[in-house]
């Protein structure tokens, strides 16, 4: 119960982040986890970065600096990429596949790398790092909208946490719509039984 | 019900810090709430305008934070427990009436709230407001966790009661939008019908300087009682002890307490961290500085505490060494994180800092930005598109303020030269011109019109300024969430206010040059900016149309197909694309596209595209 974890989330505006970020909350308080969480917002508009942060147990501060990420959880790999330097050589890294290209790439001014070679060198640096086909098992559940809740249950399955895939499930089961209850407890299971 | 007006105490939920104030004004029995939505604050009013609804609190989204301040000031002298808030700029447009306030004080409790942006997230600049507590004589509660911002909320409210001033609860974006569980308590009972009580002998509401005079002694002899109390308040806490000393505050002090734990240093270092720095409690800080070997103050932004505590050191002759802002210690601007705070607490005190080590990221590829962009279909982009055109786009100064269309200074808009704070458009553009003898081409929403562009724009008639005003009406206060303004039609909301039309304001201001055209119609925003500018003096055109996304969330979005490129007809000039960056469009075998998932439809392309190659799409996805 009083073991430090800061899990480190990111992605793209319109992915479901900051949902996935409260639903982390949820579950460590259904298991009686202590949860700090912080997200920023504000001028982030459709398809800006979303950055949050959750840090469980024994810990005050809900913001992660370089280096101190336990856990990265990301939807999109350039993102996954931009905030490696949150981790370090101890960190686990769970990243979507899917690229979503910001409107400067769609329209040729920026490029888009290939960020395979670099997930592998980041893969190479850190103690695990699992890729997720989220976009696709989020399609199977039956919209692309669950990403987030496949993400968490990849994140259930991967990282070492004061919680467990139960608690999710239970979050997940007061803190969602009933009308998409089926389709984000399938999407759950679906990423827990990723990779 | 809502859960944020349950008659429960003991259960513990997972708030949002902005939720948490407003829990904590319920118990504290608010009655009245006024606010100017900004960031980090709006989730305070936002959730007010909610409740508002399904209780008797009486809440308004005031035209601008002045005017919600003395609303508030009326009702809090009517002994109604009122709470005002806004962000940290807005208390520079509500601090007349709050200065004032706080000599002829309130009845019922009045908590101010200023929501401040270290680190400039979403703010037009990093402005300290605990200095204003001290200019004003004003008393601050300043919470680190998501608990305390409720409770401190509630204590906020006893307090301006006890004492019959207003108290400000300063607050900085980690903790309004941070989120932890919370535990509530039971809500006091709600005070919502006030009496006005007339005081013919004194006159003690009366600010006129017989009357001040009285009212500052009153006030400083207020001030000296709470520095004294600082030593006892529940919000001063001390931890730990050791030979030295760490002075805190707000959300540093997790950083610090963080810091201590992975240092292993707890019995080292003593921590103060002050819930409420003023009055500045200098007893409590005295005794906690003066027999230790070294003092280090961390708080972000401007060295309030560390100023304060250096002249409490002097008054006393205390002569142990404090500091804070300096190089290898603690910056003067930007958030601090928990691995700053950490290496400073190690650097000033020799401790080893055994930090853990950012992977190497140098040999990753360039990342592509993901720059922030007005939405497609934004009835902004087509205005200040065709506006800037038609006047001169490089010859014309265009003076802009606050709202999404801030956004129009990127290119290829480049619609923005100057840009200061609300209201301040039509007024920049009056000194330009005259100066100048350049029609300057000012921009502002239906929000910024009723906040403070109003008195602007009478300055302009009065003195015959050779301007032009261009008004985007997209029927909202659309970059903080879409929250009502006097512009907009309350019966999408289910309120019943009354709505100003802008003409009919202008008109009256004195305006003669007028043009009123629909946002989306190029050809009719071209011409009307045309004829003003051959027409010298005050000319005003009213650009309409609803925010795409406010008319989606009403139900008012009609139904129609997105656009599609034809492929045969397209030249590949990407017009399209360079002439007005909309986030719909997408390249496809190097050629312009459009993705049907974003497109609204507005038709500004098609409005744009030289060939005709723009259409309605045969297949709407």
């Amino acid at each position: 119960m009083n073991k430090k974890v800061r899990i480190y989330i990111t992605g793209v505006g319109g992915q479901g982040t900051l949902l996935a970020t409260k639903l982390i909350g949820q579950a460590a308080g259904i298991a009686g986890v202590n949860a700090n969480l912080s997200e920023i917002h504000g001028m982030a508009q459709r398809g800006g970065i979303v950055e949050s942060s959750v840090t469980l147990g024994d810990l005050k501060s809900p913001m992660i600096s370089e280096g101190q990420a336990d856990v990265l959880l990301s939807f999109e790999p350039v993102e996954t990429l931009r905030s490696a330097k949150r981790c370090n050589s101890d960190s686990v890294v769970i990243t979507n596949t899917a690229p979503v290209q910001p409107f400067t790439v769609l329209t040729g001014s920026q490029t888009y790398p290939e960020t395979a070679p670099a997930l592998e060198k980041m893969k190479s640096r850190v103690r695990k790092m699992v890729i997720v086909e989220g976009t696709t098992l989020a399609e199977e559940a039956g919209t692309i909208m669950s990403l987030n809740v496949v993400m968490l249950g990849a994140l259930c399955k991967h990282a070492d946490l004061p919680f467990t895939y139960e608690h999710m499930q239970e979050a997940i089961k007061t803190g969602m719509k009933p009308k998409f209850l089926e389709m984000n407890l399938k999407a759950l299971e679906l990423g827990y039984a990723s990779s | 019900m809502d859960l944020l007006l349950t008659p429960e105490g003991g259960q513990k939920h997972l708030l949002m810090g902005n939720e948490a104030i407003v829990r904590g004004a319920i118990e504290a029995g608010v009655g009245v709430v006024t606010a100017y939505p900004g960031t980090p604050s709006s989730e305070i009013p936002n959730a007010f305008f909610r409740l508002s609804k399904e209780c008797d609190i009486y809440f308004e989204f005031s035209t601008n934070e002045k005017v919600a301040m003395e609303v508030g000031g009326g009702t809090a002298n009517c002994g109604i427990r009122t709470l005002v808030t806004m962000k940290s700029p807005g208390l520079n447009v509500a601090s007349d009436p709050l200065f004032t306030l706080a000599y002829v004080g309130v009845e019922g409790g009045m908590v101010v709230v200023s929501a401040d942006e270290p680190g400039l997230h979403s703010t037009q600049n990093e402005q300290d407001n605990r200095l204003y507590s001290k200019l004003g004589y004003i008393p601050f509660l300043e919470p680190s966790t998501i608990q305390e911002a409720k409770d401190m909320t509630r204590y906020a409210f006893d307090l301006s009661e006890r004492i019959q001033r207003p108290v400000m609860l300063r607050i900085t974006t980690r903790v309004s939008h941070g989120r932890s569980f919370v535990e509530f308590d039971v809500p006091r009972e709600r005070k919502v019908r006030g009496e006005f009580v007339k005081d013919r002998i004194n006159n003690s509401k009366v600010a006129i300087p017989a009357v001040s005079r009285k009212l500052r002694r009153e006030n400083l002899k207020i001030h000296d009682m709470l520095a004294a109390e600082g030593s006892t308040n529940p919000f001063n806490l001390q931890e730990g002890s050791g030979q030295f000393g760490i002075i805190t505050n707000g959300v540093s002090y997790l950083h610090v307490s963080d810091a201590l734990d992975d240092l292993g240093v707890k019995d080292r270092i003593a921590v103060l961290r002050l819930g409420m720095s003023w009055p500045f409690p200098a007893d409590l800080v005295a005794d906690f500085i003066k027999d230790r070997e070294k003092i280090l103050i961390v708080e972000e932004v401007e060295p309030f505490i560390e100023d304060e505590t250096n002249r409490v050191a002097n008054i006393k002759g205390i002569d142990t060494p404090i500091a804070g802002k300096g190089e290898q210690l603690l910056p003067r601007m930007g958030e601090f994180d928990p691995g700053l705070v950490k290496r400073a607490i190690s650097n000033y005190f020799g401790f080893e800092n055994p930090a853990k080590v950012p992977i190497q990221t140098d040999d990753f590829p360039a990342f592509p930005s993901r720059p922030p962009a007005l939405c497609p279909g934004c009835p902004e982009r087509s205005t200040m598109y065709g506006v800037t055109r038609a006047v001169g786009h490089d010859d014309i100064p265009f003076p802009l303020e606050i709202g999404c269309y801030g956004l129009g200074f990127l290119p290829p808009l480049s619609a923005s030269d100057i840009c200061l704070c609300m209201g301040s458009a039509i007024p920049n553009g009056i000194g330009i011109s005259r100066v100048t003898g350049k029609k300057a081409t000012c921009f502002l929403g239906d929000g910024s019109f009723f906040h403070s562009g109003m008195t602007g724009l009478a300055d302009a008639v009065h003195h015959k300024a050779n301007i032009l005003v261009v008004i985007m009406d997209n029927s909202a206060t659309a970059m903080t969430g879409h929250q009502e303004n006097p512009g907009m039609d309350p019966s999408i909301y289910g309120l019943d206010k009354k709505q100003i039309d802008i003409e009919t304001v202008c008109r009256a201001l004195g305006v003669e040059d007028m043009y009123v055209v629909p946002a989306l119609n190029q050809k009719k925003i071209r011409e009307a900016s045309e004829k003003a500018m051959a027409y010298v003096g005050v000319s005003v055109i009213i650009a309409k149309e609803p925010c795409p996304l406010l008319a989606k969330r009403v139900g008012l979005a009609k139904k129609r197909k997105p656009f599609e490129v034809d492929v045969d007809k397209c030249t590949n000039c990407r017009l399209c694309i360079t002439e007005i960056a909309c986030p719909a469009f997408y390249l496809i075998d190097d050629h312009p596209a459009i993705s049907a998932a974003q497109c609204p439809s507005c038709g500004l392309c098609v409005q744009i595209c030289p060939e005709n190659a723009i259409k309605v799409a045969k297949t709407g996805e």
